[in-house]
């Protein structure tokens, strides 16, 4: 977005949507203007619709089979690489958070550092979460019984309105690291960096449909995945405060599993493993023990 | 089908007839005089049993005969205040700041006078629910017991359940539970919730109010500080009052998912901590390879373990079809050998409905069943005259779209549908909203696991069916509810996590 300095006139990037692993534009035609803090135009930002976000849950939802069934060891892999590709666009990512958030640069490389060791911390968490959350039960009787974690399926996320890449990532890694598929409605104000986010999951091992993300309007999406009835979870962290009540009250519809975060937990605390467990399910299995 | 009053003919007299034995069964009942009902039952608020504010009461029936047992009072928005208050002054001044190991020997108190006492309550739940002697006494009551005992040894151990350093209880819980397992689901929702620090306010069902009423007796003989844990009796009217009271920290909900999704639309926007224990639709899937007599007995167990009257049964037989026909026509020669009848008598296999409401249920479905083209099968089976009954029943011919294959049923009624390859069980397994519990049976250790990793339930009894233990976490998946029973899971439920 920076101004062509030596002559050349630079190639701009149209922000698009993260649908199924592929870009396009709102089905709906729409795009919405996205300003700095110094009120300059950025770009224009495609602005999903409904149409665009249930087709984000079938890509969702097609993609939960092989997400969930991969090898922990596996999805820990992917989800490293996804640091790794970050790593090598750091530049790219810190530019973006200072002109989305108007930070100085050394705040947003602070800021890009952190997502991508975000990643990082996930990924460790693959292949231990089971034996973290599940283990052998001692039932009275003669039977083996044990409790493993689950992914709960298909997770519809409403992403922190401040924070544009650190805030995404914070809220996207502990859903999808375990099994689960994801929807993201990105910020509002500040979706540019979702969309590189998107570029670079696209390019890390993360199978297609696995990560949905979508550029437009809160009040409009949210409700719409809070009330879709093949949606599993939705994470109200970025959605507003007054709107929580009619968010989780469509989430009902289908008993989603909420994280509204009334404990007051914050995306910025440093992460546990709360996020985790919210999208998981516990299954107990028995089998007798005989000759 | 044998019944409690009437055998089959044995063959003719000095011939002893092997191929199929008939067996003349006596009477065997269970006394009741081990238990006494009172004329009525008050609230249990504060430590004290008391008249309902409003004056309001109900009777509470024996369902296998229609009679009355007694009055029970209906608690109103003022005994709810009540009761509400009485249990955050104990949070806040007794059982809060008790240390744990504290709690854990009234908890360990509980589970011994339960034991102590454990014919009474098995009599007085048959009594009450309608459920076999042999079924309150050999799996409700102990597993009450082994509740309290097992939640007792949290108590003081908190710190080491995984979440955290001195993780903290939320505070005043309301838990309203079912009819099907009453003192039962009692056990599993004051148990955790007070060994990890609340303080409780349990709703138990309309037509199973009286182990809960003689629970909250056994809490005043061990000296249970009052308000700790407050009983009070009444219809879903009551539920819904307690459940959004503003002063309510936690919601504990088991029943029917229609009513779970109204709780958590009433939650919504509140602080409230909400677990549910809703419905399911189990598959009970049996391939070619499955040791036969088991799975039959799996079967059985699966489906007419307390009538049917529970939310993890196995009411869809998943059944492979090269075996199909053979499953099911020893399936009907078993159901032939079941004793319906007295739910005191001890060799009383299926006891009553719980309720006329219950069983109009069961019987709209059973007619949508015929009306969608299933075949309806009963074991020849006379039914008592008075109380509510409903036969062993089976339905072949299923399809996945029938109302019969997707509706909880809640009684003894069986759908059976066919599948040829383990992917298509899979699919039809879990071609459900529900997502409670399955089962598999297969004597292919592999299979049973690639099947175990596919179901979308929160248990899966391979080989086995409808087995419960305190240490082993109990919940469902989807439209089943969320949050877990059970072992150190269960705890969750009532901590801040």
């Amino acid at each position: 977005m920076s101004e062509a300095t030596s002559g050349r006139l630079d190639v701009r990037k149209t922000y698009k949507l993260f649908i199924g692993g592929a870009f396009p534009r709102s089905e709906s035609g729409r795009s919405y203007p996205v300003h700095g803090k110094n009120g300059d135009l950025l770009a224009y930002a495609a602005k999903a619709s409904r149409k665009d976000l249930r087709d984000s849950v079938k890509a969702a939802r097609g993609a939960f089979g092989g997400w969930s069934g991969a090898t922990a060891y596996n999805r820990g892999q992917v989800l490293y690489r996804v640091a790794e590709m970050m790593e090598g666009r750091a530049a790219q990512f810190a530019a973006e958070v200072a002109e989305a958030e108007g930070l100085r640069p050394a705040r947003a490389s602070a800021l890009v550092s952190a997502a991508i060791d975000r990643w990082v911390w996930y990924a460790g968490w693959s292949d231990k979460v089971a034996q973290v959350a599940g283990g052998a039960n001692p039932v009275a009787g003669p039977y083996f019984n044990f409790s493993v974690p689950e992914p709960t399926g298909v997770v519809a996320t409403v992403a922190p309105q401040d924070s544009s890449l650190l805030g995404l990532v914070s809220v996207l890694a502990p859903v999808i690291l375990t099994g689960n598929t994801a929807v993201v409605i990105a910020s509002e104000l500040r979706p540019l960096p979702s969309v590189v986010l998107a570029e670079v999951l696209a390019t890390s091992d993360i199978p297609a449909g696995v990560v949905n993300i979508l550029t437009g309007s809160t009040a409009e999406l949210a409700p719409i995945a809070a009330g879709h009835m093949d949606v599993n979870a939705v994470d109200l962290t970025g959605a507003p405060a007054a709107d929580r009540a009619a968010l989780e009250r469509a989430a009902a519809g289908n008993l989603k599993r909420v994280l509204a975060n009334h404990d007051g937990e914050q995306w910025t605390d440093p992460p546990t493993t709360r996020r985790l467990m919210a999208t998981l399910e516990i299954k107990t299995v028995w089998h007798p023990a005989g000759i | 089908m044998g019944s409690g009053k009437s055998g089959k003919k044995a063959a003719g007299a000095g011939v002893v007839d092997t191929v199929s034995p008939s067996w003349e069964y006596a009477p065997a009942p269970e006394s009741r005089d081990i238990v006494t009902i009172a004329p009525e039952y008050g609230l249990f608020i504060s430590g004290e049993f008391r008249p309902p504010a409003a004056g309001g009461t109900f009777a509470t029936l024996d369902p296998s005969t229609g009679a009355k047992l007694t009055t029970v009072a209906e608690a109103g928005p003022a005994d709810i205040d009540l009761a509400v208050a009485a249990a955050r002054t104990a949070y806040e001044n007794v059982w809060g700041p008790m240390p744990g190991s504290e709690r854990a020997k009234y908890l360990y108190r509980i589970a011994r006078v339960l034991q102590e006492r454990s014919r009474e309550f098995a009599v007085l739940e048959s009594l009450d629910n309608g459920k076999p002697i042999k079924e309150s006494r050999d799996v409700d009551i102990p597993l009450a017991a082994a509740h309290f005992f097992y939640y007792a040894g949290w108590a003081d151990k908190l710190d080491y359940a995984g979440f955290g350093p001195a993780p903290r209880p939320i505070g005043v819980a309301a838990q309203v539970i079912p009819w099907n397992f009453p003192l039962l689901m009692a056990a599993w929702k004051l148990a955790p919730a007070l060994a990890a620090g609340n303080t409780c306010v349990l709703k138990p069902a309309e037509t199973t109010p009286l182990t809960a009423l003689l629970l909250a007796a056994v809490c005043q003989q061990v000296g249970l500080p009052p308000g700790v844990v407050n009983v009070l009796t009444g219809a879903g009217e009551t539920g819904a009052a307690l459940v959004t009271h503003p002063d309510v920290d936690k919601i504990a909900f088991t029943g029917s998912t229609e009513v779970g999704k109204q709780i958590a639309v009433s939650a919504a926007g509140t602080p409230k901590k909400l677990t549910l224990e809703l419905g399911g639709k189990a598959a009970n899937i049996v391939f070619d390879d499955a040791p036969v007599e088991q799975a039959i007995e799996g079967i059985v167990n699966g489906i007419f373990f307390n009538q049917g009257h529970v939310c993890c049964a196995g009411s869809r037989l998943l059944v492979q079809e090269s075996v199909a026909d053979a499953v099911v026509d020893r399936l009907k020669r078993r159901l032939a050998t079941l004793r319906l009848g007295d739910p005191l008598d001890k060799n009383t296999d299926i006891g009553a409905i719980n309720s006329r409401q219950q069983l109009d249920k069961i019987t709209e479905l059973t007619a949508a069943g015929d009306a969608e083209g299933a075949e309806r099968w009963s074991p020849p089976c006379r039914l008592p005259d008075k109380g509510f009954w409903f036969p062993p029943t089976v339905f072949t011919g299923v399809s996945q779209s029938h109302r019969i294959a997707r509706e909880e049923i809640f009684g003894p009624v069986l759908s059976v549908l066919t599948f040829r390859t383990p992917e298509e069980a899979v699919a039809k397994a879990n071609n459900t909203p529900y997502g409670l519990s399955a089962g598999i049976w297969t004597d292919k250790g592999s299979r049973i696991l690639w099947m175990a990793q596919r179901m979308r339930a929160g248990v899966v009894w391979a080989n086995t069916y409808n087995r419960f233990d305190p240490a082993s976490p109990f919940g469902g998946y989807q439209e089943s509810g969320y949050g877990r029973e059970g072992g150190r899971h269960g705890l969750a439920a009532y901590l801040h996590v």
